[in-house]
Formats: C-alpha cells, sequence, structure tokens
C-alpha cells in the first residue's frame, strides 16, 4: 500500500500548508498592529475584533439589522424563483421561443445590473423595496436561463418514448420533464441566491438606511475599526453559512 | 413574396429579438410620457436627445474617462497577477492541492463586505477601484487557469519529456497551447469581475466619480441624465464583455474536443 501511503503524506502536507498559511497570516496581523505599531485606525488589534466579534454575538445587537437584510433576501429570492422559473418553462416550450430570448437573457444579465441601483433607489427610495428589486433583477437571470437549460435540452428520445406509451401532458411532465430538469433548475436557484445575497449586501453598502452592509459602512464612516472587522467576519460567516445551506439544499434535491 | 415567405422570415430568431426590445422601448416611451411622474421616469427618446446634456455636465466627461481607465488598469493587473498566480499554483501538484482551498475561499467570500476597507486605505481615488477591481477579477483567473492547466492530458507531458524535452520547451509547446483556451475564458470571467468590482466602487464613493453623479441625479430628480450616464456606463460594459468575448471565441477555435 505504498501508493496510498504516499498520498496520505502528500495530504498531510497540504494541509499543514494551509494552516500554517493562516496562522502566519493571523501573527503577521497580530504583531503588524502591536509591534510595529500599524495605526488602530487602519487594522485594530485581531484581541480587539474576536472581543467585539464575542460582544456582537452576546448582546444580539446583530439582530435587526440581520432580520432586514435576510427580510430582503427573502423576498428577492421568492420574487426571482418563481418569476425565473414560470418565464424560464414557458420559453423552453419551443425551439423558437428558446432561440429569441436564450441570447437575449444572457446579454442582459452580462451587464452588470448593479449600475441599475441608483435608478432603483430613485424609484423605491432607500428603504428595502430598492435591494429587493435590485437582488430580485439580478437572480432572475441565472434562474430563468437554467430553467431555459433544464427544460429546453431533455433528451427528445424520452419526450417520444413517453408519448409513444401514450403519457399524458401531465404525466409527461411530473415523470419525464421535470426530473430530467430539475437538477440544472437547482443549481441556477443556488447561484440566483448566491448572486442574490451579494447583490442586497452590495446596495446596502452603497446607499441603504438599515442592513448589514449599512452597519458595515457606519462604522467604517466612525472609523470605529475592531466592531468593523467583527461585523465583517460576522457577515462573512453568514453569507458561508446561508451558501452552505443553500448546497446542502441543492444537493438533497438532485438526490434521485 | 409570398405569404409563406413572409412567415418563414419573420419566423428569424434574430428579427424576433429586435422586435421585443424595439417594443420594450416603445412601452417605456408610452409609460413615460402618459403615466409615470417626470420626476422619476424619462421616455427614453428624450434620454437619448439629452445625452449631449450628460456629456455637457460639468466633471461628467472626466469621471467616464477615469472610470475607463481604472477598468483598463484594473484588468491588466488582474490578468497579470492570475496568470503568475495561476501558473505558479497550477503547475505543482502539491502548491495546487495546498493553495488551490485557500484560493477558492477567498474566491467564495462576499469581498463586498470589505469595500469600505479598500476607501479607507486607498483613498477615494481611482487606486481603491483600481484595487477593488483586482480583488474581484483576479480570482476567477487564478481559477479557470489552474482548471486550464490541470486538464492537460498526463500523457502528453510524458511524452514530450521522455522525447527531452526542456522545461522551456515543456511550457512552449504542450502547457501554453493547452492553456489558451482557459487564459480566455479567465480573462472573460475576470473582465465581468473587474466591472463588477470598480463600478460598485464607483457607486460607492459618492464624493467623487461616477457615484457623486448619480447621486446627484438622484436627489436632484433627474432622471432623464440619470439614465443617459447609466446607459453609456453600461454600453462600455458591453463594449467591454464583448472584446473579451469574442477573443475567447477566436482563440479557442483550435481546441474543439
Amino acid at each position: 500500500m505504498r501508493s496510498s501511503d504516499q498520498r496520505r503524506n502528500a495530504r498531510i502536507a497540504s494541509r499543514s500548508v494551509q494552516v500554517a498559511f493562516l496562522l502566519i497570516l493571523i501573527v503577521l496581523w497580530f504583531l503588524a498592529t502591536t509591534r510595529w505599531r500599524v495605526s488602530p485606525l487602519l487594522l485594530p488589534n485581531p484581541v480587539l475584533v474576536l472581543r467585539d466579534f464575542w460582544e456582537i454575538l452576546r448582546t444580539g445587537e446583530f439582530l435587526g439589522d440581520l432580520r432586514v437584510t435576510l427580510t430582503e433576501l427573502a423576498f428577492a429570492f421568492l420574487i426571482s424563483a418563481s418569476s425565473g422559473v414560470v418565464v424560464g418553462y414557458l420559453i423552453s416550450r419551443s425551439q423558437y421561443r428558446i432561440r429569441v430570448f436564450e441570447p437575449l437573457f444572457a446579454g442582459i444579465y452580462a451587464v452588470p445590473i448593479i449600475l441599475f441601483l441608483p435608478l432603483y433607489v430613485l424609484f423605491f427610495g432607500l428603504g428595502p423595496a430598492s435591494k429587493i428589486a435590485l437582488g430580485a433583477t439580478i437572480s432572475f437571470f441565472p434562474i430563468a436561463l437554467s430553467t431555459i437549460a433544464g427544460f429546453g435540452h431533455v433528451e427528445k428520445v424520452l419526450v417520444t418514448a413517453a408519448r409513444a406509451m401514450g403519457a399524458s401532458e401531465y404525466q409527461l411532465f411530473r415523470f419525464v420533464l421535470l426530473p430530467a430538469a430539475l437538477p440544472v433548475i437547482l443549481t441556477g436557484l443556488r447561484m440566483g441566491f448566491t448572486v442574490a445575497l451579494l447583490a442586497i449586501i452590495g446596495s446596502e453598502t452603497i446607499a441603504s438606511l438599515a442592513g448589514l452592509g449599512h452597519r458595515i459602512v457606519h462604522l467604517a464612516e466612525s472609523m470605529e475599526m475592531a466592531p468593523m472587522f467583527a461585523y465583517i467576519a460576522f457577515v462573512v460567516a453568514i453569507a458561508a453559512i446561508l451558501n452552505t445551506l443553500v448546497s446542502a439544499l441543492e444537493a438533497r434535491g438532485k438526490r434521485p | 413574396m409570398t405569404a409563406a415567405a413572409v412567415h418563414s422570415w419573420l419566423r428569424r430568431p434574430w428579427l424576433a429579438r429586435i422586435l421585443i426590445v424595439v417594443v420594450l422601448f416603445v412601452l417605456w416611451e408610452i409609460a413615460a410620457v402618459w403615466w409615470v411622474d417626470p420626476m422619476f421616469l424619462s421616455p427614453p427618446s428624450r434620454v437619448f436627445m439629452s445625452l449631449k446634456a450628460v456629456f455637457d455636465t460639468r466633471g461628467v466627461p472626466a469621471a467616464l474617462r477615469i472610470t475607463f481607465f481604472e477598468l483598463a488598469i484594473a484588468f491588466a493587473l488582474s490578468v497579470a497577477i492570475g496568470l503568475a498566480i495561476g501558473l505558479a499554483v497550477g503547475l505543482r501538484p502539491f502548491a495546487r492541492q495546498s493553495f488551490m482551498p485557500i484560493i477558492l475561499l477567498l474566491y467564495g467570500m462576499p469581498q463586498i463586505t470589505i469595500l469600505p476597507l479598500f476607501i479607507l486605505y486607498f483613498g477615494i481615488g481611482p487606486a481603491s477601484k483600481i484595487a477593488f477591481g483586482v480583488s474581484h477579477g483576479v480570482f476567477p483567473i487564478i481559477v479557470t487557469i489552474i482548471a486550464g492547466v490541470q486538464n492537460i492530458k498526463p500523457i502528453l507531458l510524458v511524452s514530450a519529456r521522455s522525447m527531452g524535452a526542456s522545461r522551456w520547451q515543456l511550457f512552449r509547446h504542450v502547457v501554453f497551447p493547452h492553456m489558451i483556451p482557459s487564459f480566455f475564458s479567465g480573462m472573460r470571467l475576470g473582465m465581468t469581475g473587474v466591472l463588477l468590482g470598480v463600478l460598485l466602487a464607483e457607486l460607492y464613493v459618492s464624493t467623487a466619480g461616477i457615484g457623486y453623479f448619480t447621486t446627484l441625479f438622484t436627489q436632484n430628480f433627474d432622471p432623464t441624465r440619470l439614465l443617459g450616464l447609466i446607459a453609456v456606463l453600461a454600453a462600455m460594459a458591453i463594449v467591454l464583455n464583448e472584446i473579451v468575448r469574442r477573443a475567447e471565441v477566436h482563440f479557442s477555435r483550435w481546441h474543439t474536443d
């Protein structure tokens, strides 16, 4: 079993490189704030950041902003998921419509839609509505495009075979089209969720009254660096948790 | 032309596509003229006619020029750094195994959360926007380059080596040609990232550059000039995207399997 031993050693070695890399980064950060006297206005002490992080978790002061952000995300995703899947399904019903709409959507999706944020702020104000609108717009396209791809490229043989065996329209949809398209649609929904989250935090950062992105900007503008770093860590953790959750749901949905 | 010919001509997808866009613009025009308060929406005809007014606004041409310059520099830096890191990490299996998870972790992080830090460190000028653009553009390039060199069939490397190829020859004649398709798709993804990063930072800073004017036009309820400015920026983004997309299609043609 020589080769498996070697492989295990290589894995341990690369794991230790990863751990060492992160440790060195943290030690450098610590030294920079204590030894080398980097201004605390640029880089706060990691110990202080950690303390503030626990403080935020303990006092639960994040709850208000988290609720705002998650509510915006829920509405945005609900809108884009329902409209994206329905529009995608309707388009996928004919090859002609696919050829008309797929390049159109792909073209719009290539434009950085964040550019519309000032426009949405003008239409919907600084509150949650403009964030929901932007998140829904940005996540509509990956969801619609993957729904088109999912339903549009079901193998013809399967459809013909099901028809030949006398499947009704409903049976065709339920037992052939949907199972074939579902994995692709789920991937699109996951991508849509991720970009909606990014769009919402981004638009909160640029122009807003509340939410996690707004909190970070507020702390940055008042130069409270340690709580700001703690909030950044908090948002990164929330995003990681949400993305892991959605990926797990996707994997579960793909299991036959 | 017979009716059937007219019918088949109308069935062309690109024609229908143009028709849809035209209909959308007409609906927008009608809505803006008759229904929506002119404080919030201008008809496309007015926006188009007052594009000149956008450019005549003091400071707007300079802000657009600077944004273009930021995009170009950020893209060039992303490609250079991404190529260097991608090759350094991708060509050594051990380095790939060690650093790929770290790179993917950083790539998956919502970088928008650290945008205020970029402004604090690099100021409100072009430096912060270029840095933020690079932070968005460099990771997709690194990841696609690593994936590209990883997909080179080992037999090609082994046979080149057994025929006595030097390290440089191996790179020049085996690695490099196989890298080209992934290099150009990396460039396309990198351009998307750079556009997002630079425009986010531009919109975030409301005291200078594009962000100043979008905030100004929004607060003055001047949808005509706001739409004009957004249209010019969108056109800039579309042209830049199209250039790298064409390059990708052109350079990945030799290798179709």
